[in-house]
């Protein structure tokens, strides 16, 4: 929930529950039922046309209905006139009718489920329905139910005062949430019938995540109210027998209920273009009226006073003046023409795009087995925007990845645990994806038989190299199978499960554990474990209790695991913690009796079981100081009867499912399971833990500070059971726990072995972020027992403060997470989903800029960036950190001048459009224009990526400096904003929205990407694991992100191109009709008569010409979808706006005059000097315009279906007989025209049917003559496209599987830039000998900047040259192939001799551009430009500036040339930072690629 | 909370389905959303997909200029072989033999003007002769004008005989009385009286027969037109209350003084004047000469008189009167236009369809290699 902060506003509520009084003192409060409708019965009416009267066109054809009935100017029947009006209004009003008839019902039902209320009545609970619940009512809430209103939690039948609620149905997630009973509660028995207090708190808001306010007693004491108090409507409550609560807010306060903003109305492009376009018509129509009343005032005035015997007088017998008569002929004109601005197009395109989204809905690629869902729309009118992006602001976790997060490998006290073996397992998951994929894209080819038996033998081999057994594991599909049956445990897929672990950290976890036991058989204090084993134990426990999962069991997944290993009875201080444990086993039988008696002292044991707070401050501060010998004789130990620790526990072992809140925690948990240590039961107040060896060890939790983003970390406090130590395990974001590590001391070993722990932590840390793993730091920190009293004692505080809680506890945290002792650091790796790489390489192709906002750190992003390609390794990158608002400012100075340095000095328009004219002579479609993007989009595109941070973001956004940031990062192919807020999100996009006007689609699937969803002109949400807030603010939700390419390429491309051919296509027509009766006004004296009957006239829209349109609209697909796909460069048809350009209008305007003259004059002429009367000349007119109209749409139709076929025979058969029926029925009715019999003659007369054959060839001869030749001269891609459609499909995949590089080269920005940036031509041997020196002339242009330089560079390349020639030649095939320079430096040369064509990229030369064009004075202060130093994927070349200022430094990045996903090179040139070197160093970096 | 009430009035199924649906759906055996595999569902119908290039639709251009232009130039001949002869009698200038007849005449003349028209027929007329009048700048389409009539009353409606419709003012009623037939379009009605006469060669004349029925569509005598009093025969009853339209000289049940069937709202002259031309120059069917059952010509090659009675003030508007005689085809009157029409669409054709020949021969060749490389 995004809601604003107004905490300062307390509503009030009463809440005196105890007495009965007369009346309800809550009364006044909105009551628990709910009404969604929009209208009731008597509102309906007047309300829906209020509504629909705010459309502007609904007001002016309701004028224009309404002028008909003034006499003087009417030119209809009036009553005729209305019915058009009439009848759009109420296909409207049905259609709201029914909504909200289904939205009545569903009311009623929901108002009509019933719940346990307390009646004070009858002194007991009773049933009653949803909505007869009040504000202050107590309800009583059983298992399973779901929850009728907001209800503050008073008691439940929990032992832990705790309840647990689902919460799937408000944000999706399924998992449980714990919620607890308000803490004045706690020792009340049966609380509420004895019960006088004030519940004060918010105003209802729409913040999920925020409820604060207090309960005040008649004591005057007050008591806290949180979040975690509170029960939201529409969740379920799980896993409690029984709960009671008050109602606190009702109906249509509820959180769920405020939260729900319905669908959302946007405005498409596509419309808002249209709309200048009716506003255009506007204009026609005025002038046409206009032309026709100043014409009509002429012909009147030619008479003079010789009134000729066919000028009627008006009514009243008196002559009207020719002025006045032309003003009221205006008036008359507007109503005659008034089809000009098309009535039904509005209704039409909803319509159409009614159906357009019924088919994106129906599409089975759209479609996700996995999760059984497929794409929603959300907002019904913007389909066809989807047709026209430029850029995709993209959501990295969730979204780009599978946010299953994997552990992969971790580091335990500076060893590297490298888990081959497990990703070998991961590894083989994607083969085996990928197997499959292939056996499904094979379909026919390979039997059944022949996928299951290779299925079979991969999961041999997984099986043999994994130690657990994977019962589940194998393809994906079985995968989803396992998914869908374990549906309600999140995070569990058999990937996330099943980690093999690594054999060397196994055997150590094995011997430290066996020592353990040994150690604590004999009594021997735990200390004395040497330092790097009490580290992994240590390291394994952090990762198995430092979380919130909690533990349910297999066969009710909803139940929490109950298995308490003693009565419950926590000890409050040390010493009862110290002789609970005698080192021995055995005696906690002798124990355990004497507990037994204390357990009913009840006064101040339930004090520490919450989550978040603990008791008074007063009871356990006491407690921590006195002794109490007597208290406490329990044990972590358990009573348990021996069997039950046994083989029956550990057979259930494997089965127990994990809770967790986040994918990490799960995957951490598992991790650690995979090294027997496993996570066996979760309590408020103690976490069991089983260890091999060990057994079950039972850590009493004393406190667990949650995870927020701030402090990007948690933390637990816990007793060790095996040492009686208060230990505080702490993990998060390693940027943050490597700060708050203890500086360990110089002198002593430990202290060097501490500071060896960080430094080489910190090395694989950097490695784990360059393989594009999430990594996480765990840390430890032992607390004296008066440390920990006095932290006790502040946190207590802030527990029990009333203000500023938040604040409090989180300085609270902030103290106690300080001076840790590393133990190592995990790395999980978040998959990339299926297809991301290829999508976003798709989407790209298309012309689309991809920007990655993201959450994660830098080196994070990076490496996911490089992993699905959005980042491509030849790609140079720009990396902006910067401290300061002026840092940044100047950076990004430095940044453009690099930039225009670089690109601008080989004039790249000019060059690029030289190449395209060389590039086209081999190209495949000679014919297809060259590359439209860099010629129409606004800016152009390099090849290069930008990296900005959260904090240097925040600066760039900046009023002064975001046209900078604009310039530079609109230059660049892909953007990366790292560590960026959701603010932050929202910012960018609105600032290229608004500043570079162009079409924004955001995607992502956390409640983070909220806003920037709703800012973007299409918001697209994932349906995935994280929830379903975005979904909720997104128009249209996506299971996965692959799935967008189909939506964009060619849902979008499809939806965009026939609303935009149905929107001129209605524009022509009405136009043309309308036309018809202008040019007639020249032969009536302006005199607004029409030779068309006006029931044609006014239903030739609705009915006549109405159907073929519609379904070309819905059905017509101009290329298939699998051409489109495969050539996503026709994306940029929708992006250019190609099918829909202002001048296309006016083309079709003067079109529909063309034809309408030929319709019209050709009759004229064959009827002239006859004796035709007036509607009998008009029908053949009609009939003509009707299928000179039809015969358009015929060549404008694409595909022909039986659809097609059908609905424009339908609309002919219509009109026939429609006229034939209306010609025949009445002979005196349908004054003025009185048609009888018209239509029977016409048939019987041959002239009519020679008309009807040559008009609309006629008519429609220029169109049809320019159809043809723009399809031979010129063809668009579309066309290019369709022509590959009608190939045979073998072809037409040799034709694409050939011509993929050559078509994308020749449409996609790609090529020029690509050899325009490496003017190298010796280094390089093109096949073509034309591009060569093409290039050649491009870098004539750049001459002079490269030859300053040359001299310094020269040894380098020197060495580099003969290589170079040699390699070249093998590398004939990629044409933009380098050879690497000094080879022999590279840490990696062995592994690489197979890619011998890949290598140095000829950016020496280009930063030596930058060298030259940076001024020496400002070196001191670009400073901030640095590469990501940790990056590895890619040859770079650092140029580093002589540094100016200590370790300051100027880095440009460069990657080079190569295959992505092969092994590649390093080559720092000059290395400036140690880490660099060390990353570069690590052998284990080449894997993740 | 106004505010909040406000903001979530427009409210939102969302919630109603998912309560509903989280107490139903539980329940419910869990039914898959997967989309059917139809043709229709998957936008797969089978489709023809034309291209439009100058290969594809060559053949179209061809074919349609190869058929246009035989068909153009049967019309033409068809055309061309129909016998009309036209004279203009209005009178306009002073050499005319109407000129004094047209000078001084208005509306309000109660005695008629006479004037002879002599002409010569260069050309038997073979078949039917049809006679025409045909009026010029006469805007019998103008809107107001159209209107000005009412249907029910024409079609007998005694109400409306009464009590014509608004739609008739100002000719509505004449002294209080409603008028019969009422409206501008009646009440302009053409009145002038053509007779033809042979002129033989020695001098003498003979008057040709006009047929003066059958002029009108059948269905407006027989279905849109009728008397009031339906088959009674006394009009002067029929009509009785209400007058005569303002220009004309006599009630409408003594249009045709020698025909009582042709009498009242079912006079043909009447009818074909009633029904509203479609443009400015126009002409009306008058009379029919039949063709007579002998070898004769209908209408001999020689000199004719045309006796015009004339009643019909055109000066007002610069109208201009003519007399028609026409023989008429199966596709109608004289018309060149369709036949010269037909010829040049089918030229303009044929010539497209070379042209785009020249464009297929030029490009179209190459692309098409380059489309399939084998």
């Amino acid at each position: 929930g995004v809601g604003e902060k107004d905490t300062e506003t307390l509503g009030k509520f009463e809440a005196e529950n105890g007495l009965w009084r007369e009346e309800n003192p809550n009364r006044h409060y909105a009551n628990n039922k709910i009404k969604t409708t929009k209208y009731t019965l008597l509102s309906f009416l007047p309300k829906n046309l209020f509504e629909q009267f705010h459309r502007f066109a609904n007001v002016y054809f309701v004028f224009i209905a309404l002028l008909n009935f003034v006499p003087v100017v009417n030119a209809f029947q009036p009553e005729l006139a209305l019915a058009p009006v009439v009848f759009i209004l109420s296909v409207t009003a049905i259609k709201d009718l029914w909504e909200d008839y289904r939205r009545h019902r569903s009311d009623k039902e929901i108002n009509h489920m019933d719940c346990l209320v307390y009646s004070r009545l009858e002194r007991r609970y009773v049933e009653r329905y949803w909505k007869e619940v009040r504000v202050g009512d107590f309800i009583r809430l059983r298992c399973n139910e779901i929850l009728p209103a907001d209800v503050l939690l008073l008691s439940s039948s929990d032992p832990d005062r705790l309840c647990h609620i689902e919460t799937a149905t408000l944000d999706g997630e399924t998992n449980l949430k714990q919620r607890q009973v308000v803490r004045s509660f706690f020792d009340l028995v049966r609380p509420l019938l004895f019960y006088n207090s004030i519940i004060e708190c918010e105003k209802p808001n729409n913040d999920l995540n925020r409820f604060r306010g207090y309960i005040i007693h008649r004591n005057g004491r007050r008591d806290g109210l949180y979040k975690e108090n509170l029960l939201l409507r529409g969740c379920t409550i799980r896993n409690t027998e029984e709960a009671v609560g008050i109602v606190i807010y009702a109906g249509h306060e509820t959180k769920a209920m405020l939260n729900n903003n319905g669908p959302r109305y946007k405005r498409s492009k596509l419309e808002r273009q249209m709309n200048v376009d009716v506003f255009w018509c506007v204009i026609i129509l005025l002038v046409m009226c206009l032309f026709a009343a100043v014409g009509h005032g002429l012909w009147m005035f030619q008479y003079g006073d010789k009134r000729p015997v066919f000028d009627v007088l008006s009514p009243e017998g008196t002559d009207l003046s020719p002025i006045l008569s032309a003003i009221y002929l205006f008036l008359t004109m507007i109503i005659v023409f008034q089809v000009l601005i098309p009535i039904s197009l509005f209704v039409s395109i909803e319509i159409v795009k009614i159906c357009q989204v019924y088919f994106i809905h129906q599409d089975m690629d759209l479609y996700d087995e996995e999760t059984d869902s497929h794409l929603q729309c959300r907002a019904l009118n913007i389909t066809e925007d989807l047709g026209q992006m430029q850029y995709i602001f993209s959501d990295k976790t969730g979204t780009l990845t599978e946010n299953k997060m994997v552990f992969r490998r971790c580091t335990v006290a500076g060893v590297e645990y490298s888990h081959d073996a497990n990703a070998r397992r991961l590894a083989m998951y994607q083969e085996m994806d990928s197997e499959e994929e292939e056996c499904m894209s094979h379909g026919g080819t390979l039997t059944r038989r022949d996928s299951v038996t290779s299925h079979q033998s991969a999961r041999v081999v997984l099986r043999s190299q994994s130690t657990k057994s994977h019962r589940r594991t194998g393809s994906r599909a079985e995968a989803k199978r396992a998914s869908i049956l374990s549906k309600h445990t999140a995070f569990s897929s058999p990937m996330e499960k099943d980690i093999t672990p690594d054999p060397q950290l196994l055997d150590k976890v094995n011997e430290c554990s066996s020592q353990l036991d040994f150690m604590r058989f004999h009594s021997q204090p735990m200390s004395q474990l040497p330092s790097d084993l009490s580290d992994i134990i240590d390291f394994f426990i952090a990762l198995t209790i430092c979380n919130t999962v909690v533990v349910s069991s297999p066969n009710q997944p909803r139940q929490k695991v109950r298995m308490r290993f003693e009565l419950k009875s926590p000890v409050k201080t040390i010493e009862d913690f110290i002789k609970r444990f005698t080192p021995s086993r055995l005696t906690s039988g002798s124990n355990s009796s004497s507990s037994s008696s204390l357990i009913t002292n009840r006064s101040s044991n339930r004090g520490c079981s919450s989550v978040l707070s603990s008791p008074s401050a007063e009871s356990t501060l006491t407690k921590l100081d006195e002794e109490r010998p007597a208290r406490g004789l329990e044990h972590a130990f358990s009573p348990v009867p021996p069997n039950y620790e046994g083989k029956t526990w550990a057979a259930e072992e494997g089965e127990l499912r994990y809770e967790a809140e986040s994918p990490d925690e799960a995957a951490l948990v598992y991790a650690a399971r995979a090294y027997k240590c496993s996570l066996v039961g979760r309590l408020p107040d103690q976490v069991t833990v089983e260890l091999p060896h060990l057994g079950k060890l039972s850590f009493e939790l004393l406190h667990t500070l949650g995870f927020d983003s701030t402090r990007k970390r948690m933390s637990v406090v816990v007793r060790h059971p095996l040492t009686d130590q208060i230990t505080v395990y702490t993990k998060g974001a390693d940027s943050v726990i490597m700060d708050l590590i203890k500086p360990p001391s110089t002198d002593n070993s430990k202290g060097k072995r501490q500071r060896k722990i960080v430094y080489r932590t910190q090395n694989y840390l950097n490695l784990y972020a360059a393989d594009g793993l999430r990594t996480l730091c765990i840390a430890k920190k032992i607390l004296t027992k008066e440390e920990y009293a006095c932290w006790l004692q502040r946190h207590l505080e802030a527990e029990t403060a009333i203000q500023g809680r938040e604040e409090l506890l989180f300085e609270s945290a902030l103290r106690l997470e300080t001076n840790l002792q590393l133990l190592g650091a995990t790395g999980i790796e978040d998959r990339l989903q299926d297809g991301v790489p290829e999508t976003i390489a798709s989407l790209r192709k298309a012309g689309l800029q991809i920007w990655v906002l993201t959450g994660d750190k830098q080196e994070t992003a990076i490496n996911i960036a490089y992993a699905c390609k959005l980042l491509e390794p030849e790609e140079e990158i720009l990396t902006l950190n910067a401290d300061s608002q002026e840092a940044c400012a100047l950076l990004l100075e430095e940044s453009l001048h690099y930039i225009q340095a670089k690109f601008l000095c080989t004039s790249t328009d000019q060059a690029a459009k030289t190449f395209h004219s060389e590039f086209a002579a081999f190209d495949i479609y000679p014919s297809s224009p060259p590359s439209s993007s860099s010629h129409t989009s606004p800016f152009t595109v390099h090849r290069l990526g930008l990296v900005i941070d959260g904090r240097t973001l925040a600066y760039a956004l900046d009023k002064n400096l975001e046209d900078k940031f604009l310039a530079v990062a609109r230059s660049c192919r892909s953007v990366l904003c790292c560590r960026s807020t959701p603010l932050q999100k929202s910012m960018v996009v609105k600032l290229v929205r608004n500043k570079l006007k162009v079409m924004t689609l955001a995607i992502g699937d956390g409640a983070n990407d909220v806003s920037m969803i709703q800012v973007a002109d299409v918001g697209v949400g994932i349906s995935g694991q994280e929830g379903m807030q975005a979904v909720m603010a997104s128009d249209f939700a996506l299971p996965r992100f692959q799935y967008l390419q189909k939506l964009l390429l060619v849902h979008g491309h499809w939806c965009y191109s026939r609303l935009a051919n149905m929107i001129l296509y209605f524009f022509y027509k009405n136009a043309m009709f309308v036309a018809l009766i202008f040019w007639y006004q020249f032969y009536c004296g302006f005199s607004g008569s029409a030779m068309i009957d006006q029931w044609y006239l006014i239903f030739f829209n609705l009915m006549f010409s109405a159907f073929p349109q519609l379904i070309t609209g819905t059905l017509d697909k101009d290329v298939s979808a699998e051409t489109l796909q495969q050539l996503p460069q026709l994306y940029m048809n929708g992006q250019n706006s190609e099918e829909y350009k202002p001048y296309m209008f006016w083309m079709n305007m003067i079109d529909a005059f063309y034809q309408s003259l030929v319709c019209f004059f050709l009759p004229y002429f064959a009827y002239a000097d006859s004796d035709v009367d007036l509607f009998t000349w008009g029908t053949p007119i009609t009939t003509l315009a009707l299928f000179t109209i039809l015969l358009h749409l015929g060549i404008e139709t694409k595909t022909w279906t039986w659809m097609n076929w059908a609905s424009i025979t339908f609309s002919i058969a219509l009109f026939f007989t429609v006229a034939l029926c209306y010609n025949a029925s009445c002979p005196t009715c349908y004054s003025p025209s009185n048609p009888y019999w018209t239509m029977q003659r016409l048939l019987q007369d041959p002239l009519f049917y020679m008309l009807c054959v040559i008009t609309p060839l006629a008519a429609l001869l220029p169109r049809y003559f320019y159809r043809a030749c723009q399809g031979t001269l010129f063809p668009s891609p579309v066309q290019v496209g369709r022509q590959l459609d009608k190939l045979p499909s073998e072809t037409r995949r040799n034709i694409l599987s050939l011509s993929r590089v050559k078509v994308g080269a020749q449409l996609g920005p790609k090529p020029p830039f690509l050899s325009l940036l490496k003017p190298f031509p010796k280094d390089y041997n093109h096949k073509d000998q034309k591009s060569f020196s093409n290039s050649k002339t491009a870098q004539g242009c750049q001459g002079p900047v490269l030859q300053m330089d040359n001299v310094g560079k020269s040894h380098q390349k020197g060495q580099s040259s003969p290589l170079g020639v040699t390699h070249s030649k093998k590398g004939l095939s990629d044409p933009y192939t380098f050879v690497s320079t000094e080879i022999d430096t590279l840490p990696y040369t062995k592994e690489a001799p197979g890619h011998t064509g890949e290598s140095q990229p000829p950016s020496t030369k280009d930063s030596d551009c930058l060298d030259k064009t940076l001024d020496p004075s400002d070196l001191s202060l670009s400073s901030w430009i640095t590469s990501t130093p940790l990056l590895t994927q890619g040859d770079s070349v650092q140029v580093t500036l002589p540094p100016a200022g200590g370790s300051q430094c100027v880095t440009y990045k460069r990657n080079s040339e190569e295959t992505p996903g092969l092994d590649h090179t390093v080559r720092p040139t000059r290395r400036t930072e140690e880490q660099l070197a060390n990353c570069s160093k690590d052998h284990s970096l080449q894997t993740t690629l | 909370i106004a505010a909040m009430m406000a903001s979530s009035y427009n409210a939102k199924e969302e919630d109603g389905h998912h309560s509903s649906g989280s107490s139903h759906g539980g329940a419910g055996a869990v039914k898959s959303k997967k989309p059917d595999n139809t043709a229709f569902k998957q936008q797969r119908l089978p489709a023809w997909q034309p291209i439009l290039t100058a290969g594809t639709v060559l053949p179209a251009f061809f074919v349609i200029g190869l058929i246009f232009i035989p068909i153009g130039i049967g019309l033409y001949v068809t055309s061309n072989n129909i016998k009309e002869f036209e004279i203009d009698y209005t009178g306009a200038e002073v050499s005319s033999p109407c000129f004094n007849c047209a000078k001084n005449f208005s509306w309000n003349s109660t005695t008629s003007c006479n004037c002879s028209v002599p002409f010569t027929l260069e050309q038997p007329f073979e078949s039917n002769v049809f006679m025409y009048y045909g009026l010029s700048n006469f805007y019998q389409n103008h809107r107001r004008y159209v209107k000005s009539r009412d249907d029910s009353q024409l079609n007998g409606d005694r109400s409306s005989l009464k009590n014509p419709s608004k739609e008739c003012e100002p000719y509505r009623t004449s002294d209080g009385l409603p008028i019969a037939p009422c409206g501008a379009i009646a009440n302009s009605l053409f009145n002038d009286t053509l007779e033809l006469y042979y002129i033989h060669s020695n001098g003498s004349s003979t008057a040709i027969p006009l047929v003066k029925k059958g002029i009108a569509w059948w269905t407006d005598k027989h279905v849109k037109f009728r008397n009031p009093g339906g088959s009674n025969n006394n009009l002067t009853a029929a009509f009785q209350g209400t007058t005569k339209p303002v220009n004309w000289r006599k009630p409408v049940y003594e249009l045709d003084p020698s025909d009582s069937d042709n009498n009242g709202f079912i006079n043909e002259d009447f009818i074909v004047w009633m029904r509203t031309a479609a443009l400015p120059t126009f002409r009306k069917l008058y009379r029919i000469i039949q063709k007579k059952p002998n070898m004769t010509p209908t209408l001999p090659s020689g000199k004719y008189l045309l006796e015009v009675t004339y009643n019909y003030p055109v000066h007002s508007f610069d109208g201009r009167k003519r007399m028609i005689l026409s023989t008429i085809s199966w596709m109608g009157g004289k018309n060149p236009f369709l036949g010269i029409a037909y010829i040049t669409v089918g030229s303009v054709c044929f010539f497209l369809g070379v042209v785009l020949l020249i464009i297929h021969h030029k490009y179209d060749n190459r692309n098409n290699s380059a489309d399939i490389p084998n």
